[in-house]
């Protein structure tokens, strides 16, 4: 139980010396600029794929207990509803978890157990703000763009269910879609992928920085930050909704 | 045991004994309960290699962190070339840091990084204002130095355990270091490979004009490269001289260690 909140403790100054590291000069523009394009190259193809596969299948399952109703017509404002607010944020954020976070704890351990990381100390490098800031603020802010982007991709899926099943064209439906979503959830679905992002840039470069020595430590540094990860993203979830659904 | 005879003669007469390069005082360590180090004193002197031995796990990459700055002491005095490490700056101590090559257990070559990246990266880190030219020329200068000038393009994992040893030296000599710092430069080498890295080891010296402290458990490289021997167990020093002088000590942890290795190597 002590140990417990001695971890914890130790993670919060982990973040504590994030938040002070990233706004001291030098920056490291081309390694932060690198991880942006990392983040976002490693995951954009099955985003894009789960994204449109979610939306189609979520439409066509909606269907069959809207149609009780005689209620299709609702089937664009109801996915927009299911996939803006929830789907799209939380599933990117798993995604994201599993292929990006795994990587990051597993590359920054094996660099701490080889020694990398105190060879670029000797280098007058600060391999905090090479690695571990610059692989946070990626996650952070690239999880927002790839959410909306599988917002995006997720309405084409539904799109092609409706355009299948009714009459439609891409106007109508998008127009019929947005009439229930506001600024307010675009908003909402930034800020949220933004503290997913963080959670699971935090858990793999803190699990990797102190993946201890040998090869063990590495492949138990990726699999807890995956895990860490994603049960935070519920967690913080569920306290989003709950507070949000409050202000609505 | 097999005696291999470096082609590089060790020159005394190079060393200054006024002039301390490093220099330790009562120097403590603990991780939690485990005393790793418990009062080591030590004087490096100016173009010597010093060989520290002991058995895995008696602090010897401990020591060279600490003489590093990597690790902090829980007690007792670091200075490098003059300097406390312990009241440096960040700018300081990177100034100093600049001057010291370590060579690392593991080599630490930088996997996501190319042997040119890698060779690279302490020049740019250190000397923001070289052009294109210079760079080149230093790495081209520093492969030449190692003998793996073809190797330039290659990633880490594609070179062997010696060749990555090499590129791991050639990284710390693009700075033109006064003092090397080797942990364990020969573990998990073949013997022939060890030889050769003795040999640059001594040659390094030679060329660069460095002090080294070299720690290992390998009595050959201890021999060839030691101008002077200390034997670390337990958190202290047992006893230092040259090779033959450690050697020919009656302390049974001396001789248990001399002689197992004897042991090992005969087999
Ligand atoms: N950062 C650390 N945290 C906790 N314990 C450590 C740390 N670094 C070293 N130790 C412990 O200190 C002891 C000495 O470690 P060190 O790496 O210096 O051994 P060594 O003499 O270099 O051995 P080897 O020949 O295996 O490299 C070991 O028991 C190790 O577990
Ligand atoms: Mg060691």
């Amino acid at each position: 139980m002590k140990a417990f909140f001695i971890r914890i403790y130790d993670i919060y100054q982990f973040i504590a010396r994030f938040f002070r590291e990233v706004f001291i000069p030098p920056y490291e523009y081309k390694e932060v600029f690198n991880q942006f394009f990392e983040v976002g190259i490693r995951s954009l193809s099955i985003i894009s794929l789960t994204g449109f596969i979610t939306g189609l299948v979520f439409t066509q399952q909606s269907r069959s207990s809207l149609a009780e109703f005689g209620a299709t017509s609702w089937l664009p404002s109801l996915m927009a509803i299911a996939i803006i607010r929830a789907l799209a944020p939380l599933v990117t954020a798993l995604i994201i978890a599993g292929k990006v976070g795994s990587n990051i704890g597993a590359e920054i351990g094996s660099m701490k157990v080889t020694e990398q990381i105190e060879a670029m100390e000797v280098s007058s490098t600060n391999p905090f703000k090479f690695l571990v800031v610059s692989r946070i603020l990626a996650t952070t802010c690239i999880a927002p763009v790839l959410a909306a982007y599988m917002g995006f991709i997720g309405m084409m899926g539904a799109f092609v269910n409706v355009l299948r099943n009714e009459q439609t064209s891409l106007t109508a439906f998008f127009e019929q879609a947005f009439i229930k979503i506001s600024f307010l959830d675009v908003y909402i679905l930034v800020l949220k992928s933004a503290v997913y992002g963080f959670t699971i840039g935090v858990a793999g470069c803190y699990n990797g920085y102190n993946a201890d020595h040998g090869t063990v430590g590495v492949g138990r540094a990726a699999n807890t930050s995956v895990v860490v990860s994603m049960f935070l993203i519920f967690i913080e979830e569920m306290i989003i909704v709950t507070v949000v659904n409050k202000f609505r | 045991m097999t005696q291999v005879e470096s082609k590089y003669k060790k020159l005394h007469a190079q060393i200054d004994r006024n002039n301390p390069v490093i220099t330790l005082r009562d120097i403590h360590k603990a991780f939690g309960a485990l005393q790793v180090l418990k009062g080591v004193d030590l004087d490096v002197y100016k173009g010597e290699n010093l060989v520290v031995l002991g058995r895995s796990g008696t602090g010897k990459s401990v020591l060279i962190k600490i003489i590093a700055g990597l690790l902090k002491p829980d007690r007792g005095q670091v200075s490098v070339l003059g300097q406390e490490i312990d009241k440096l700056d960040t700018r300081e101590l990177q100034a100093l840091r600049a001057k010291i090559g370590f060579s690392f257990q593991s080599s630490a070559l930088y996997d996501g990084m190319s042997v040119r990246a890698n060779l690279e990266f302490p020049l740019v880190r250190n000397k923001r204002h070289l052009g294109r030219k210079e760079i080149d020329d230093a790495v081209a200068q520093v492969l030449d130095d190692v003998g793996l000038s073809q190797a330039i393009d290659q990633t880490p994992s594609q070179l062997s355990g010696g060749q990555k040893k090499r590129i791991g030296i050639a990284r710390t000599l693009i700075l033109q270091p006064e003092i090397m710092l080797y942990d364990e430069p020969t573990a998990g080498l073949d013997p022939l490979t060890s030889v050769e890295i003795n040999d640059l080891i001594n040659e390094v010296q030679q060329r660069y004009n460095t002090s080294s402290v070299i720690i290992t458990h390998d009595l050959t490289c201890a021999r060839a490269t030691g101008d002077r021997i200390v034997m670390l167990s337990e958190g202290c020093f047992l006893r230092q001289g040259t090779f033959d002088e450690v050697f020919e000590s009656d302390d049974p942890r001396i001789r248990n260690f001399y002689n197992t290795i004897l042991l090992i190597n005969h087999e």
